[in-house]
Order: C-alpha cells, then sequence, then structure tokens
C-alpha cells in the first residue's frame, strides 16, 4: 500500500468531488421539493367539477 | 333511455369508477407536471385540466393496471407541445410564482437557491428540463420518461446527466462562486433543511 503518499493532491480532488455530489444532491433535493410542494397544493375544486361534469355526460349517453 | 343496442359493451360504469378514482390520485401529479413546463399556475392548471379531460376522453384506449401515471403524463406532455403554449420561457421566470414559491419555504437561506433553481431550469434546453423532471422529481424510471417522451432510454440518460451537469455549472457561477468555502455550507444547510421538511411531512 502506498499509504505514505499523503497526496495533498489526491485530497483535495476527492474532497472536490464530495462537494460536487454534494451539490448535485442538494439539486436534486430541491428539484423534489420544488415538485412536491404543487403535488401538496390543495386541488382546486375546478378539476374535480369537470370530470364530474363530464361523468355525468357520458353515463347520460349510456 | 332507450334500449342498449346489442354491440358488446366493452367498459362497465364500474371500470369508469375505477378509472376515475385513480384519475383524481394523479391530478396533483398531473398539475405539478404542468407547472414545470407552464410556469405560471393558471395556465398550468388550464393544461393539467384539459391533459385530464383528454385521459378521461380516452378512457376506453386506457388499460387498467398499466401505469396510468406515465400515460397521463404523456398526454399531458404531448398537449402542451401540441398547443405550443408560449407561456413556459416568461414564466418560469414569473416573479410572482417564485415568490408564493418563496413564502411557502420558510428559511432566509433557501428562498435564493429555489429562485435560482427556477431560474436554472429555465435556462436549459426544454428537452433536458422535462427529462430532468421526469427522472429526478417526477420519480419516473428512466424508461418510463422515454416513454412519455417519446425517445430512445438513451437519449433521456444523456439529456438528464446533460442538465444536471449544466444546472449544476449554472447554479455554481450565479451564487456559489462568489465564495468558494461558503459552498458546502449552504449545499448543507439545504440539505438539512429539506432533511427536516421531509421529516415533518
Amino acid at each position: 500500500m502506498i499509504e505514505q503518499r499523503p497526496s495533498e493532491e489526491r485530497r483535495k480532488s476527492s474532497a472536490a468531488m464530495d462537494e460536487a455530489r454534494l451539490r448535485q444532491q442538494a439539486i436534486g433535493v430541491r428539484l423534489r421539493q420544488m415538485f412536491d410542494e404543487v403535488v401538496n397544493e390543495q386541488v382546486p375544486d375546478e378539476f374535480l367539477e369537470i370530470l364530474r361534469r363530464a361523468d355525468s355526460r357520458s353515463s347520460e349517453k349510456g | 333511455m332507450a334500449e342498449e343496442n346489442a354491440t358488446p359493451k366493452p367498459r362497465q360504469p364500474a371500470d369508469d369508477n375505477a378509472f376515475k378514482r385513480e384519475l383524481v390520485q394523479l391530478i396533483p401529479h398531473l398539475r405539478a407536471f404542468a407547472r414545470t413546463l407552464c410556469g405560471d399556475p393558471a395556465a398550468a392548471d388550464d393544461l393539467a385540466q384539459d391533459a385530464m379531460m383528454k385521459a378521461w376522453d380516452a378512457r376506453n384506449s386506457f388499460q387498467m393496471g398499466t401505469n396510468m401515471k406515465a400515460w397521463t403524463f404523456m398526454i399531458l406532455r404531448n398537449q402542451f407541445y401540441s398547443e405550443k403554449r408560449r407561456s413556459w420561457r416568461q414564466s418560469q421566470l414569473d416573479q410572482e410564482a417564485a415568490e408564493r414559491t418563496l413564502v411557502a419555504v420558510d428559511d432566509p437561506e433557501a428562498p435564493v437557491a429555489l429562485d435560482e433553481l427556477r431560474q436554472g431550469l429555465a435556462m436549459l434546453p426544454p428537452e433536458q428540463r422535462e427529462a430532468l423532471i421526469l427522472v429526478g422529481a417526477g420519480g419516473f424510471a428512466y424508461e418510463e420518461a422515454a416513454e412519455i417522451c417519446g425517445c430512445a432510454v438513451g437519449t433521456v440518460k444523456s439529456r438528464v446527466s446533460r442538465a444536471r451537469r449544466a444546472l449544476h455549472a449554472i447554479l455554481d457561477e450565479g451564487n456559489y462562486d462568489r465564495d468558494g468555502a461558503a459552498a458546502g455550507d449552504a449545499m448543507r444547510s439545504i440539505l438539512a433543511d429539506a432533511e427536516r421538511l421531509s421529516t415533518v411531512r
């Protein structure tokens, strides 16, 4: 093993990689948050209203 | 109502009810996806409603038990492109929408990041943005996203990875470049915050 090559270089680059991974992760988390925020909003009544109307229309038609 | 005609009736009211129940469950997701395409909440809801009705009208062609979420997302996406809704570009940056989001997050640091994410997303090519949204936020597998977008799985993969890289670069340049040391801290606090929010939920 090459344990006596403390390799500042390598330490740095692995730190940079950690950083990059962390950022990607944070972006991913944010992205989901942004999406979920809308998912968790109350659905406007309009949606169900429209669907209800369409449903009764189609059952009238038989 | 007059006599039923003799042609075989492929669907029963029960089918419609089951379909409807499932469709109703999907409305929040359709709204969220529409919002990422349109930006403007009102235009997004119009789009989501149109897609919902398209799905309802096409219910006979849907096979119960298959992935209705992917199917409705595909309908919504097609609807969006076929109508060439013009709103997305400027409305992605719609200030009002951004501010509404900011209020909801409840962290002095977080609003900036969300706002920047929005702006960053708006700068991506549309096909990269939608791929990233579907896979990164919508919870779709690459295969499903490919089906929704009507392209090859490999194409989706490369779009997602290009989108991630581009977004990373955009966000870096925008905010975090100012102070390299703070970048990690800011991210950690965002992650911690997200962790907190998701445990609350």
